[in-house]
């Protein structure tokens, strides 16, 4: 019997599989190792040890939520099924002449990153639809049916459909897909108006093609994955985690897979905007730093920042546009090459270089006596005394310091004429230093100020560096919270049912025509939520509304967000004050006698945000003392400090330590810069601050 | 852990993170000016850039942008500015403005803005950044002036703003002689607040480090690039060699002429015996020769050192006044892209034989740009809702082959600008992009192939004729190989009816005619007869090379082209 209260969350990494089991208020986790072959495997073996710890039968479970980078992989490995494509005459090398530029301006030896589907995969045909949605040119049916004999012949198991401007008119599109149902019909068919149906050919048709690219592979494994768990008990719903930080139907999934792209991060933000709520905060900026990149997102009144448009598998030290582009809502974030494992050189400008470059697991940084003999954030880490040699990951990986040292001495030392000590110091700063410069300019670019922020910090090697981060981004408060280690998994527990709906159409304030936008909106919203009904027949749904607007002349569209009233009666002059306050909000004025216009229009339907119980407040108990101290090396006043050190698990609520300080787990441990103390809360979170903010 | 370590050590990191969060800020003020311009090229092509100065003028730190045509002429720029201002005279909230082709960066069309920055009423240093506006009055974008009188205003190095009252008067002066007085008075506050973003961030910089000036810092950094910089032209042999290639011109073939020698501390490049000055607009005043000169200069010997005035310094560029590429007043200068573009080709030429194997054989060079300009038909009655309407677009042929790799297919080098999306084009007026596709055969054989050039087609909505100004090269001088590689495909352009048009110039299309464009691919390198048997069915099969070309310049055999087509077809992969 399925019982409400009981629900699992599985998140695949590219290492680990973690599964979260929730009952009621207590949860239970677990991180098995991901099965590439067959990731299912992991789940299954996650799912019966939770039920295990937790003494629950899977039959039990009500529902699984399932967020995974499956879809992010095959597309960085190219993994994806036999795909052609389809699309206007013309065009046909649209996603590979990409923007015809260079992402990097003074390499010479440059390679860009080869298309998805190869140039005899792409097939053209003759038609034409006008910037306004007129046919130029008419499709002839006879035509199609000649094309898709050809495609069938050829074997494709998967068809995307991009032709120009069907965003704004897709009869074409449609036309192609009938005809691919009746002489192609085992074929997968994916069509750009409804992949992603917005302006601009090269992300539009990228983004179809790799929906269709990696459909096959998804379809059969949630079908197989849905089989598998009902065998082994747990017949429920599952549900995926999408990009956008919501949840949608296994069957919806398998239909728009690259909407499953980086649902992983996505998880991650859900989780600390669920931390945000339950502590009343309202601009949060969420740090996530494990082994090979971090991930920083703004979530301001408890939603994260979304976005409609992100690239996934960059080829170049993550440099911007070394990647594809995918138009798809998902949640903004900035990742950069930074991690415990990113290893670190000097260049020939003698400077210290960290990331993107990373040790991995294997051979791992050069502590963990694997034969790295480049130093890694890691090794700095433990040089500064921030990690115990004896207790790293609970005590099961022994790290040896004298292999770190040798290794920041060779490597960053000797040129440098420092000491270990001063290297790791170096090291230390330049990365922490890079992750500040990310999270400022992505603060510039939403034209927030980081002051008034309070960092929430998760991922292994996040309490580590968010002390130091926060002092330099003069963020006077951070969290971490308990659970930090399965973040992900967690946030998809409290993501909400949720489908964005985007459409592109141009519309200038002179040509301002209410009842038109009216029923645009409107259509916007039936589709959205209709994706929605179909997890949830009964749920309360709501409708989001945002219109992106930029003056005529620019190329850069802000998001504007319109309450429910303001869509259903559109009014002219609440349209320019909203697009104006925002502008001025962002770029500090606004600018006289310019004409505005809408380029994007988006429905975001929702079931409600999960209530959440506020954290009580705890009054603090007499600061803890500790026998045990440990020499830690603080970088903002350069100098080895005697720091106290505390089990995570001794700090019952209320118990508070000052700066320096070290507070330790299984799984990770805090540093207490000496500007700062610490305080246990009532839901386990570590609070932060800054001693001068209330002495 | 030791004991603490020597005081100066500590201070060596934090000029680390410094310099770090120095290019940090310059990328940010790029960035906010991408997001606010109006104009095209800087928000869909990042032809902009940004930078900040030390209070001697000394470039400190430079924003990577879509153009490396500003490279050196931001770092001479502020020179200028204080040169002309004096400095009895800066003040705090102090703008300064100016669009000199000679003291900016190469035409009217950039407006470059440059603010001091202070710090507790002290004057430490200043942001300065450049960008492409819209229009500046004049006949036009376009190569047609005979003198730079008739590009458009001009406006000498001047307070824009004077301890933060804006000159009235000279806003007035600019809305008077523009088209699109709102855009432009928008980009040029646009300007002033990238820099201020800078400048803001600075402070806080100095604050968090407790710095009173930037001497420390500036030091620090110029002294590292500059020994660095100076490693790696010491590591290379030295000596002297002669490189050329010539192109369309305007009113005639252009020669670029260069003597390239590597010495102690320093590479020259001087372009003595270069073409004299065209009639019309495509002139390069000295310093955005330098820019492109440099660029390709760094790009082969120090590619990662981050450009700044002592990184730069080392690489001299000089050309006898009144060549081509270093035009002085009064010369029309609009489109000094045409020529700027080449020069890396011309560089190359003379490096190659320095340092073989490093640099690629020659490309489409410059960008394929143009403009055209729609209207409601004549010579029968137009429609209701035909319109005027203006469209600029950037477009790149192909890149040269490198030593161990193809050329890069329609991707612009050496500028780094993006094209803009034909949906977003066909937007801004009733044009219509017919085709826009990669053009086979273009790319010069060789060992490694040329990238390939791409075909554009364009006409206009039902109801409409239009004017396009062309600014395309390579039309009678194809982009040549180098060790053997062969030359790429050449520019065409003419009507769908067969009329054969100019390669530069404005030129009318008449309603219901179409523009067919064909833009020149980069060249091979090395002989065809190393070429990997595998590239040549991949070409083959994908397209990249017709059976024609198969046969004729790569010696494929009937069958094996047959085989192949038939392959391709039934959906293998190569």
């Amino acid at each position: 019997m399925q019982d409400k209260s009981i629900r699992l969350g599985v998140d695949i990494g590219g290492t680990f599989t973690d599964v979260v089991l929730e009952h009621g208020k207590e949860l239970f986790s677990t991180k098995v190792l991901t099965t590439y072959t067959a990731p299912e495997n992991a789940i299954i073996d996650g799912m019966h040890r939770v039920c295990q710890q937790s003494g629950i039968d899977p039959a039990r479970i009500s529902q699984i939520i399932h967020g995974t980078t499956l879809a992010t992989n095959a597309l960085i490995e190219r993994r994806g099924a036999k795909t052609a494509l389809i699309t206007t005459e013309g065009f046909r090398d649209v996603i590979e002449m990409r923007t015809e530029s260079r992402f990097e301006q003074y390499d010479l030896n440059l390679t860009l990153p080869p298309p998805l589907l190869p140039r005899n995969f792409r097939y053209t045909i003759d038609e034409r639809m006008q910037a306004d949605g007129q046919v130029l040119k008419p499709l002839h049916r006879a035509d199609i049916e000649t094309l898709i004999d050809e495609i069938n012949a050829a074997g494709f198991e998967s068809v995307a459909v991009g032709l120009l401007h069907s965003y704004v008119n897709d009869a074409h599109e449609r036309l192609v897909a009938e005809v691919l149902a009746e002489r192609m019909p085992q074929a997968m068919v994916s069509l750009s108006s409804q992949v992603s149906p917005q302006m601009r050919e090269y992300e539009r048709f990228n983004t179809t093609i790799a929906n269709a690219y990696i459909k096959p592979l998804m379809k059969s494994y949630l079908g197989r994955l849905k089989g598998q768990l009902a065998d082994e008990g747990a017949d429920c719903p599952i549900f995926l985690m999408h990009s956008g930080g919501g949840i949608i139907s296994l069957e919806n999934a398998a239909e728009f897979p690259v909407r499953l792209v980086e649902s992983g991060p996505a998880g991650g933000a859900v989780f600390a905007a669920h931390i945000a709520a339950r502590h009343g905060l309202d601009k949060v900026l969420s740090f996530d730093m494990g082994g090979t990149t971090a991930k920083i997102c703004l979530i301001k009144n408890q939603a994260p920042k979304t976005a409609r448009v992100f690239e996934v598998a960059r080829t170049y030290r993550f440099k911007k546009g070394s990647g594809m582009p995918i138009s798809i809502p998902v949640i903004d974030m900035v990742e950069i090459g930074a991690g415990g494992g990113s290893l670190a050189h000097v260049d020939s400008m003698r400077q210290i270089r960290v990331g993107p470059e990373s040790a991995g697991s294997e051979p791992g940084p050069a502590c963990y006596g694997r034969g790295g003999a480049r130093p890694a954030v890691t090794d700095a880490d433990l040089v500064l005394g921030r990690l115990d040699p004896a207790n790293f990951a609970g005590g099961t990986i022994p790290l040896d310091a004298a292999a770190s040292r040798l290794a920041l001495q060779t490597q960053l030392g000797d040129p440098l004429d420092m000491d270990a000590e001063t290297s790791a110091f170096g090291l230390a700063e330049v990365v922490d230093e890079n992750m500040a410069n990310a999270a400022r300019v992505h603060a510039v670019e939403n034209g927030e100020d980081l002051s008034e922020y309070t960092m929430i910090a998760f991922g292994g090697a996040a309490p580590l560096h968010a002390g130091r981060l926060c002092e330099k981004l003069g963020i006077a408060r951070m969290l971490v919270p308990a659970g930090a280690g399965v973040g992900s998994a967690i946030g998809f527990l409290r993501a909400p049912f949720s489908f964005e709906a985007n459409r592109s159409q141009f519309m200038r304030l002179s040509d301002f025509d209410a009842p038109a936008i009216t029923m645009l909106l409107n259509e916007l919203k039936v589709e959205a939520t209709a994706f929605v009904r179909s997890c949830d027949a009964q749920a309360e749904i709501q409708a989001q509304y945002k219109v992106y607007m930029r003056y005529s002349g620019q190329g850069w569209e802000i998001p504007v967000q319109l309450t429910a009233t303001q869509a259903k009666t559109p009014d002219l002059a609440t349209f320019q004050a909203l697009f104006e306050q925002e502008y001025a909000a962002l770029f500090g004025r606004v600018v006289e006698a310019m004409d505005v216009e809408i380029t994007v229009w988006s429905v975001n339907a929702t079931t409600p945000t999960q209530s959440v119980t506020p954290v009580d407040a705890v009054a603090s108990l007499p600061l803890m003392t500790t026998k045990t101290q440990r020499a830690l090396f603080d970088p903002a006043t350069a100098a080895v400090a005697q720091a106290s050190e505390v089990l995570r698990s001794d700090m019952t609520p209320g118990a508070c330590i000052a700066g320096p300080a070290v507070i330790t787990e299984d799984e990770t441990t805090i540093i207490v810069p000496t500007s700062r103390r610490a305080i246990a809360l009532a839901d386990g979170c570590i609070d932060i601050s800054d001693k001068g903010a209330d002495l | 852990m030791s004991a603490q370590p020597p005081a100066n050590y500590p201070s060596i990191v934090q000029y680390q993170v410094m310099w770090n969060r120095l290019i940090s800020v310059v990328e940010e003020q790029a960035q906010a000016l991408v997001r606010t311009a109006f104009s095209t090229s800087v928000r869909e092509a990042g032809d902009l850039s940004a930078g900040v100065y030390d209070q001697d003028g000394n470039m400190l730190a430079q924003a990577v942008t879509g153009t490396p045509g500003h490279v050196n002429a931001m770092a001479d720029a502020v020179a200028h500015f204080i040169r002309r201002i004096g400095r009895e005279n800066f003040a705090e909230g102090d703008i300064y403005i100016t669009n000199d082709p000679w003291e900016g960066t190469g035409h009217l069309h950039d407006i470059t803005i440059v603010t001091p920055s202070f710090y507790d009423e002290v004057f430490v240093g200043f942001f300065g950044c450049t960008a492409h506006i819209v229009d500046i009055g004049g006949r036009g974008f376009g190569a047609d002036a005979n003198s730079v009188y008739e590009e458009g205003l001009y406006i000498p190095i001047m307070k824009f703003a004077d301890r933060g009252v804006v000159d009235k008067t000279l806003v007035r002066i600019i809305r008077g002689n523009v088209r699109e007085p709102d855009q432009l008075v928008g980009d040029v506050y646009a300007l002033a607040t990238c820099n201020e973003i800078g400048h803001r961030r600075l402070i806080e910089m100095m604050q968090e480090f407790g710095l009173a000036d930037l001497t420390g810092i500036a030091d620090f950094i110029l002294s590292n690039s500059r020994s660095a910089t100076l490693e790696r032209i010491n590591a290379l042999t030295p000596g002297t060699a002669h490189g050329e290639m010539r192109s369309d011109g305007y009113s005639h073939p252009v020669d670029l002429k260069v003597r390239l020698s590597i010495e102690k501390n320093r590479m020259v490049c001087d372009f003595e015996g270069t073409s004299g000055l065209d009639k019309k607009g495509i002139n390069c005043p000295l310093v955005y020769t330098k820019a492109y000169a440099c660029y390709a200069l760094k790009c082969a010997v120090a590619p990662d050192i981050p450009n700044n005035a002592a990184s730069l310094a080392p690489f001299e560029v000089m050309a006898p006044e009144n060549t081509i590429v270093n035009a002085l007043h009064p010369a029309p200068v609009a489109l000094r892209h045409v020529i700027g573009h080449m020069v890396p080709d011309a560089v190359y030429a003379a490096l190659d034989q320095l340092l073989p194997n490093m640099v690629p054989a020659e490309g489409a060079g410059c960008l394929c740009n143009f403009q055209v300009s729609l209207r409601p038909r004549t010579g029968a009655p137009a429609p209701l809702h035909a319109r005027r309407a203006e469209v600029l677009t950037f477009n790149s042929g192909g890149s040269g082959a490198r030593p161990t790799l193809d050329g890069m297919n329609a991707t612009a080098f050496p500028s780094g600008v993006m094209t803009m999306p034909v949906e977003a084009t066909e937007q801004v007026g009733p044009v219509i992009i017919w085709r826009k596709e990669l053009r086979p055969d273009s790319g010069g054989a060789g060992r490694h192939r040329g990238g390939l050039g791409q075909y554009m087609e364009v006409g206009a909505q039902e109801g409409h004729e239009f004017d396009i100004q062309a600014m395309f090269d390579r039309v009678n001088h194809p982009a040549n190989g180098r060790q053997g590689g062969d030359i790429g495909g050449a520019t065409t352009i003419g009507l769908d009816d067969g009329t054969v048009m100019r390669g530069k110039g404005k030129q009318f299309v008449p309603h219901g005619r179409r523009v067919m464009m064909a833009f020149p691919g980069g060249a091979g390198y090395g002989p065809v007869a190393e070429r990997s048997r595998a590239e040549i069915l991949r070409d083959l099969a994908g397209g990249y090379i017709s059976p024609q070309a198969a046969a004729q310049a790569y010696g494929l055999d009937s069958d094996t082209i047959d085989d192949t087509l038939k392959r391709a077809r039934n959906g293998e992969v190569f």
